[in-house]
Order: structure tokens, then C-alpha cells, then sequence
């Protein structure tokens, strides 16, 4: 299998650069309800906001502000936490990702790295604090086997958007 | 990387304007998820339409795979058995001599039994079960223990309906889609299931901690009965699970409370039972009593 290579003076289509990134976080979003996994206690990471974060961080002005809410709409449904835990809480995160690049010029691998965990950790520690109102009694000490996954693959991810993002760009 | 043009719009004021435009869209998107979640937890059954039929795209895939690793799950529990043969035949053979007393015991009380029923006119309901179906996935990144199995309402499975296993229960039924329903187990926290133990009739109340366990607490004020070793069954209160059905077992015991851990671990399980509500098979003590009239005025 060769790699793909750019031909001059083709541009990709407006579909395939807009659908791609898209695509991909719902296919992760969906990945947890696929996957024959019967678990007892919360084991995989936030596939869904991985992918947003990776795709976000490597490109600036690929969504709106507002793209945190659909596409956390969809991974509500498909997770199964109350409707409304993502859309709230992936909203605050591309708003406060955004506000930190306008304080900081440069960032670098490492600060992607560590704005990813930092923002799994938000989502994952809200999203218990969220279900405590509809009466769920879920200790905050179950987050951490999910926060320990979600760190050590986030580096998987980028490399895996950053082929994805290749292939985007290739007409 | 440097900072972008597009969020930093200098002094273009159409610039400014939409870049307060799009925080505004995405605050006020963020707050309406905010409301969105207040009225689920309002009414939970809102959403769950919308659930069960995207439960539907996702059904064929799961259950594909996870007959794929049905075989896989099990190799390291049949490792550790091949390696404790020796040990494990003798007492397996003692455990034989001692059942094989108890059975007949067994089989003793239950003719007594059937004998009592017939002369109480109470018959016993065997048509409870709805359908079996099979656990193929379940809520793997969330701290709500929920589980999803490969029977929906096509084959009669209705919302409320409690799920069990051979080895006890797995919980109820909490979402209904066509060919696939969610099931609340009984590990989540919101799972609440009156217990009893099953050698004397110390009564508690079961509930999930999402870690795989459960915490069981008495109802009687005072010292703590429970001991580590003790097997809970649900008692049948409430009207939804039918009584003796193996709950938990006990492994240890803290102040005021007791953790146990299920019987029926899902993840092991092959396949589940959907049942009636327990109180639907309760036959009506006036059709009881009609029939045993109609009994007494044919009789002579």
C-alpha cells in the first residue's frame, strides 16, 4: 500500500475537509456502546472528547465555539449519561481552550498533552458530580483508572488524527 | 504555533462582533445542555426514546463482537482450573457425598411442599420468564453501571421487567428499544433491591456502589448482623423481583454497613432471563376462591 500523495493543483473537497473531523469523534463517541466490553466499574477513557481535544488542538479554526454542544449532545445518547452532562460540559471546555490561547502565543506538544488531561479530568470528575443531582452516590475515586487510560492515550490519538488530517488534506 | 488571525480580530470591528457572536452561541448552548439535564433528571423516561432506537445502529456491531470474544473472556478461569485438578477432584468428590444427601432431603420438602400448595389452592406460576436474551455490552465509560442485552420489545421485554441469571439477579430492565433494552444492575447506585439473608430472615436494603460491588445495610437499628460468608436473596417486597432470588454475597463488613459482591457477575454470565414483575404473577385471591366454589358446588 503506497501513501498517499498530493497532486498538484487539486484541492480536496469542501465535504471531506468539513465531514472528517466530525466523523471521527462520533465514531468515537459510539465506540463505548460497540465494544463487547461488560465492565463493573467505569474503565474506558472519554473516547469522544479525546478525539474533539485532538482535533481542536491541532486545528485552531476547524469549528465554530459552539461545536462542543452537538457533537456532546451525540455523545450523550451513545454514553448513557443524563442528556445534557456532555453538551454542558464539553461547551465549557472548547470555551476555556480557546480563552487559553488567547493568553498563551505558543504552545507545545507537552501543553497539548497536559490540556488533554486536564480537560478528561473536568469531564470525567463533572460528569459524576452531575449524576450525584439525579440521586447516584458514585465516589470521585472511580474517575482515576479513566483519567490514568485517557493519558496514556491521548498520544495514540494525535498520531492516529494527525494520519487522519493527512489523508484530509490529500486531494 | 502561533496565535492565529481568526480569534484575534484586532481592530476589524464585523470581526469582533462575530467572534462575540460565536461565545455568545456557545454559552448559551452550553446552558441549554445545563436545562436539558435538569429536565432528565425531571423525567428520566424523557430521552429514552431517543436512546433506544440509536441503541438499534449500534446493536449489530456489539453483538458481533462480542460472540467473537465470548471464548476469550473465560481462557485464564480454565488455566487455573487445569492446574488445580488434583486438589479440586477430591473436594468436588466430597461435595458430591454431601449434596447427594441434601437432594434427597430436597426432594422430600419439595413433594411436602407441592402437597401443601394443592391443599392452599395457590398455583404455582412457571410462566413468569419473557424472554433470554445476551449481555453484549455495556456502559464502559460512564460511572452508571448499565448494561445492554440483544432482546427488546419484539419479544415482550417492557420497561421495569427485573433481569437474572442462573447463579441470581443482574438487575431491571431500565430502557426499551425493539430489538435491544438497557438494564440497570444492580451494582449501580441507583439500584436499590430489598434483601434478606438467606439462612434466617435478617432483612436489609441493597444498593450498588459502580464499582462492581454493592453495600448492603440493615434494617434493624443497632450492631451490624452481617458477617462476611453471608448469602443475601431478595424477599419480594415491593412487588418487582420474586423472593429467594441469590443476591450477593458478603466479604466484608464495616460499621453500620456491609460490602458485598454479586452473584451473578455480567461479565461472566452466558445469558440472562427477562422476568414478569413478581407481583404480576400473584394470582388473584378472589379468582382463588371462585374456583375453589365452583369446586365445592360440583363437587357434590
Amino acid at each position: 500500500m503506497s501513501a498517499p500523495v498530493p497532486r498538484l493543483g487539486n484541492t480536496p473537497t469542501r465535504w471531506r475537509m468539513q465531514a472528517t473531523p466530525i466523523i471521527c469523534v462520533l465514531i468515537a463517541s459510539a465506540l463505548p456502546p460497540m465494544l463487547p466490553f461488560l465492565v463493573q466499574s467505569p474503565t474506558l477513557p472519554p473516547f469522544g472528547l479525546m478525539f474533539l481535544l485532538a482535533w481542536r488542538l491541532l486545528h485552531r479554526d476547524l469549528w465554530p465555539l459552539w461545536i462542543g454542544a452537538p457533537l456532546g449532545l451525540f455523545d450523550d445518547i451513545m454514553s448513557g449519561n443524563a442528556i445534557g452532562t456532555a453538551v454542558f460540559l464539553w461547551s465549557i471546555i472548547i470555551i476555556t481552550i480557546d480563552m487559553i490561547e488567547t493568553r498563551i502565543l505558543w504552545r507545545d506538544y507537552w501543553h497539548d498533552w497536559l490540556i488533554a488531561i486536564l480537560a478528561c479530568l473536568f469531564f470525567l470528575a463533572g460528569s459524576i458530580m452531575l449524576s450525584w443531582i439525579s440521586g447516584a452516590q458514585a465516589s470521585l475515586r472511580l474517575i482515576l483508572p479513566q483519567t490514568l487510560w485517557s493519558a496514556l492515550l491521548y498520544p495514540l490519538i494525535v498520531r492516529i488524527i494527525a494520519g487522519i488530517d493527512r489523508w484530509r488534506m490529500m486531494a | 504555533m502561533a496565535s492565529a488571525s481568526s480569534r484575534r480580530p484586532g481592530v476589524n470591528r464585523r470581526a469582533q462582533y462575530g467572534l462575540f457572536a460565536s461565545y455568545v452561541i456557545a454559552i448559551a448552548a452550553g446552558l441549554a445542555g445545563l436545562l436539558a439535564l435538569i429536565l432528565s433528571v425531571a423525567d428520566p423516561a424523557g430521552f429514552s426514546v431517543v436512546r433506544a432506537y440509536t441503541a438499534e445502529i449500534t446493536r449489530p456491531v456489539a453483538a458481533t463482537l462480542s460472540s467473537m470474544v465470548k471464548g476469550i473472556g473465560s481462557i485464564d478461569e480454565e488455566l487455573f482450573a487445569y492446574v488445580n485438578a488434583g486438589s479440586q477432584n477430591a473436594a468436588l468428590r466430597r461435595q458430591v457425598e454431601t449434596n447427594r444427601i441434601k437432594i434427597i432431603q430436597a426432594q422430600a420438602i419439595e413433594q411436602e411442599n407441592i402437597r401443601l400448595k394443592k391443599l392452599l389452592q395457590l398455583t404455582d406460576a412457571t410462566d413468569a420468564e419473557v424472554a433470554t436474551a445476551q449481555l453484549i455490552s455495556s456502559s464502559s465509560s460512564i460511572s452508571r453501571r448499565i448494561a445492554r442485552m440483544n432482546a427488546g420489545s419484539r419479544r415482550g421485554v417492557t420497561i421495569g421487567m427485573p433481569v437474572r441469571a442462573p447463579e441470581g439477579l443482574i438487575g431491571r430492565v431500565l430502557i426499551v428499544g425493539p430489538n435491544s433494552a438497557d438494564v440497570l444492575l444492580l451494582t449501580d447506585s441507583q439500584n436499590i433491591v430489598p434483601v434478606r439473608r438467606a439462612r434466617d430472615n435478617v432483612a436489609g436494603i441493597s444498593s450498588g456502589k459502580d464499582d462492581g460491588t454493592v453495600e448492603i445495610r440493615p434494617l434493624s437499628a443497632g450492631r451490624n448482623p452481617f458477617k462476611p460468608g453471608d448469602i443475601m436473596v431478595t424477599t419480594g417486597t415491593g412487588g418487582l423481583y420474586s423472593p429467594n432470588t441469590p443476591v450477593a454475597v458478603i466479604v466484608a463488613v464495616r460499621e453500620g454497613t456491609a460490602t458485598a459482591v454479586p452473584l451473578a457477575s455480567p461479565t461472566r454470565v452466558e445469558a440472562v432471563m427477562v422476568e414478569r414483575p413478581y407481583e404480576a404473577n400473584i394470582p388473584d385471591p378472589r379468582a382463588g376462591m371462585q374456583s375453589a366454589n365452583t369446586n365445592e358446588t360440583e363437587a357434590p
